[in-house]
């Protein structure tokens, strides 16, 4: 992005950089131009970055003490609980690292849609975000079977069935699944042989992710396009990088406390009973990163619509690029959609509420009120809202609110305290 | 900032509250002081002694732990009984090896290096001597049960007259804390039921406290180490999260531009 070429000191340097130009992409993630009015919800892309390498480094560790075999999974595990040197401690960041990685993508997802991240020029760049988010729901499930407790195999039987609903082919689909007629040996093999790919088809779509976004750059909390480089915006080394890591140290701390003080909580206690397919546990609860869609999926009384409107819930994300006709990017400067942003978030939080009580009564009815409001907010209210919001003013650019040159600056820096 | 992170505080407390709501027991569990909570808690050696021996001479006729070994007996961590406590605690056990240089199976007593010996051979025989019910593997209770060990210690002192009404099967027990309140293990407690080589008398309660400690560390049998170690990382990652505060700070001041 810099507008001077690079040119390598050493003659070496020179002669490799000349065939393989990886000091020329060193200095261009260095210099690249970063927008200096990010606030901290940017710095979850680091965070997720460190997520992701975490789990593949405990993941290999605890693939070589791991079995994946259906009566001696459970067992396995628990060598790595006892027996395996630091074990306990591999295994638990592994699990709460879920957890955390899914913390961190749903805070990520939520700053982009406040402030309008993917819309043009930034689509590819959110569809690719999609997709990873896809493939980390998928690896995280299968990830969860792998023990072979009793939540791992239900749960597993509870989701592969899902593909039962589609018409005709849906009982094959899911034999094909199963690799029997069962969820058994076969399935537990083949979950973890793909538990054990995604994270790499992760790694190189995150690649595509942070290649798509060096091309227009960061979008930045007021939203308006900035020059790059320009004095609106800072080099990433040091000034971004300084801050992301401040601000994954705090995130650590936090993920700390979890693997070194309360490491079961965010998991299900029926786990640490060895899967029994004669005896169905009381109430069959997904991890919490998947109760939103656990809680459409039930809402609607039909199984095969309850799917549909469940990949809908997460594919509609796709097309909000299209379905946000606003031009203005950051909720800084839409006062109406700022009030809509909210209410989306409180129902999300409602759905995953309900989605862990069982599926009757008061419970059935709010996740049908709040299912019926995730749509009708993307689908109606983001659409209709585009054309009939009156927006704020934008300021021309970074520099004029940060250096409190213009009367918007203090309403601007109000405003962002707020969120 | 200060906003920034209060959020992501809130948001986690959110999600522990979620999950907290969906495991919630709908009858207060008994609360007791355990010594292996909190930031530094540790297991209380003697407490763990004494729970192994009611785990031996109560629990352990019915519910095999298959997953811990007699050597777990003398590590740093747990019970810490001296090695050759330990050693005459697994020659008491019988355990059938081999084959043997003629191919056939023997019985020796047990060694540090065994896992626990089983009371039945299989799932199927502890049915058949339980009226149907298989007693649970004790190794990782503790954490297979919501509520953990304040549940555990709840119901084994939670048995009660069933309430008129309630007509229970034979060799159906009556426990308030029971999911159903049905439970096919009679009360394993009773007063003076063990007799505690250090004179701690044997009531119900300190029983229950004791041998529910003793299942908390089989479960967990590396608590004490990743209680010490939580402690020198979070220690470590505070002091290491200001001085890069500083660094933060001291750099940005070179433009104009808030952090």
């Amino acid at each position: 992005m810099s507008d001077h070429e690079y040119v390598p000191k050493s003659k070496f340097g020179k002669w490799f950089n000349d065939r393989l130009p990886l000091l020329s992409l060193a200095s261009h993630l260095t210099d690249y131009p970063t927008p200096k009015n990010l606030n901290y919800w940017w710095t979850f892309g680091g965070i997720l970055t460190f997520c992701l390498i975490t789990q593949i480094v405990t993941g290999l560790t605890l693939a070589m003490h791991y079995i994946a075999h259906a009566d001696l999974a459970f067992e396995s595990v628990e060598h790595i609980m006892r027996d395996v040197n630091y074990g306990w401690l591999i295994r638990y960041i592994h699990s709460n690292g879920a957890s955390m990685f899914f913390l961190a993508v749903y805070i990520h997802i939520f700053r982009s849609l406040f402030y309008g991240s993917y819309k043009s020029p930034r689509e590819i760049i959110w569809i690719i975000g999609i997709i990873i988010y896809l493939l980390m729901m998928a690896a995280a499930f299968m990830g969860y079977v792998l023990p072979w407790g009793q939540m791992s195999f239900w749960g597993a039987t509870v989701i592969t069935n899902l593909f039962s609903a589609i018409p005709l082919v849906g009982v094959g689909i899911v034999e094909w699944l199963w690799g029997g007629y069962s969820v058994d040996n076969p399935t537990l093999t083949r979950f973890f042989t793909l538990h054990y790919l995604i994270p790499f088809l992760i790694l190189g779509l995150v690649v595509l992710h942070i290649w798509a976004l060096h091309v227009p750059g960061n979008n930045n909390p007021i939203g308006i396009d900035v020059k790059k480089p320009s004095k609106d915006t800072v080099p990433f080394h040091p000034y971004i990088v300084i801050k992301d890591a401040f601000a994954l140290l705090m995130f650590m701390i936090i993920f700390a406390f979890f693997v070194f003080y309360s490491p079961n909580i965010l998991g299900h206690a029926d786990n640490y009973i060895e899967a029994n397919p004669m005896v169905t546990p009381a109430h069959i609860v997904p991890e919490w990163y998947l109760l939103p869609f656990y809680a459409i999926l039930r809402s609607v009384p039909d199984k095969l619509m309850g799917v549909i409107a469940m990949l809908s819930a997460i594919l509609i994300l796709a097309a909000l690029p299209w379905l946000d006709t606003s031009k203005i990017r950051s909720a800084v400067f839409r006062p109406l959609y700022r009030q809509f942003y909210w209410i989306l978030v409180v129902d999300v939080l409602i759905l995953g509420y309900v989605g862990a009580m069982p599926a009757e009564g008061l419970y059935l009815l709010i996740a049908r009120v709040a299912t019926a409001y995730y749509f009708i907010h993307f689908l109606i209210i983001l659409p209709v809202l585009g054309f009939k919001e009156k927006t704020i003013p934008l300021p021309l650019s970074i520099t004029e609110p940060v250096l409190g040159g213009s009367p918007m600056a203090s309403a601007i820096k109000k405003k962002e305290s707020l969120n | 900032m200060k906003i920034t992170f209060k959020t992501v505080y809130l948001v986690i407390f959110l999600l522990a509250g979620t999950f907290q709501v969906n495991t919630a027991e709908k009858i207060d569990l008994l609360k007791t002081d355990w010594s292996f909570k909190g930031l530094t808690g540790k297991f209380d050696r003697g407490s763990l002694q004494r729970g192994y021996q009611v785990y031996t001479e109560v629990c352990a006729s019915c519910h095999s732990m298959k997953y811990v070994s007699y050597r777990n007996l003398a590590e740093s961590g747990g019970p810490e009984f001296t090695e050759e406590q330990a050693k005459a605690i697994a020659a008491s056990f019988e355990i059938t090896d081999g084959p043997n240089s003629d191919g056939e199976m023997f019985i020796r007593p047990a060694k540090l290096s065994d896992k626990f010996v089983m009371p039945y051979e299989n799932i199927k025989a502890a049915q058949a001597a339980n009226g149907g019910a298989y007693p649970p593997d004790m190794s990782v209770l503790a954490k297979a049960r919501s509520g953990g060990v304040d549940y555990i210690y709840s119901l084994l002192l939670g048995y009660e007259d069933a309430p008129t009404g309630v007509i229970l099967d034979d060799g159906v027990y009556y426990n308030k804390y029971m999911y159903g309140n049905n439970i096919k293990m009679a009360e394993p407690l009773s007063d003076g039921l063990v007799e505690y080589s250090d004179g701690t008398i044997a009531s119900k309660e300190q029983m229950a406290k004791d041998v529910t400690t003793f299942l908390m560390w089989a479960a967990e049998p590396h608590l004490e180490s990743r209680h010490k170690m939580g402690f020198k990382a979070i220690l470590y990652l505070i002091i290491l999260t200001i001085l890069v505060y500083f660094s933060m700070k001291k750099i940005w001041s070179r433009i104009e531009s808030e952090v």
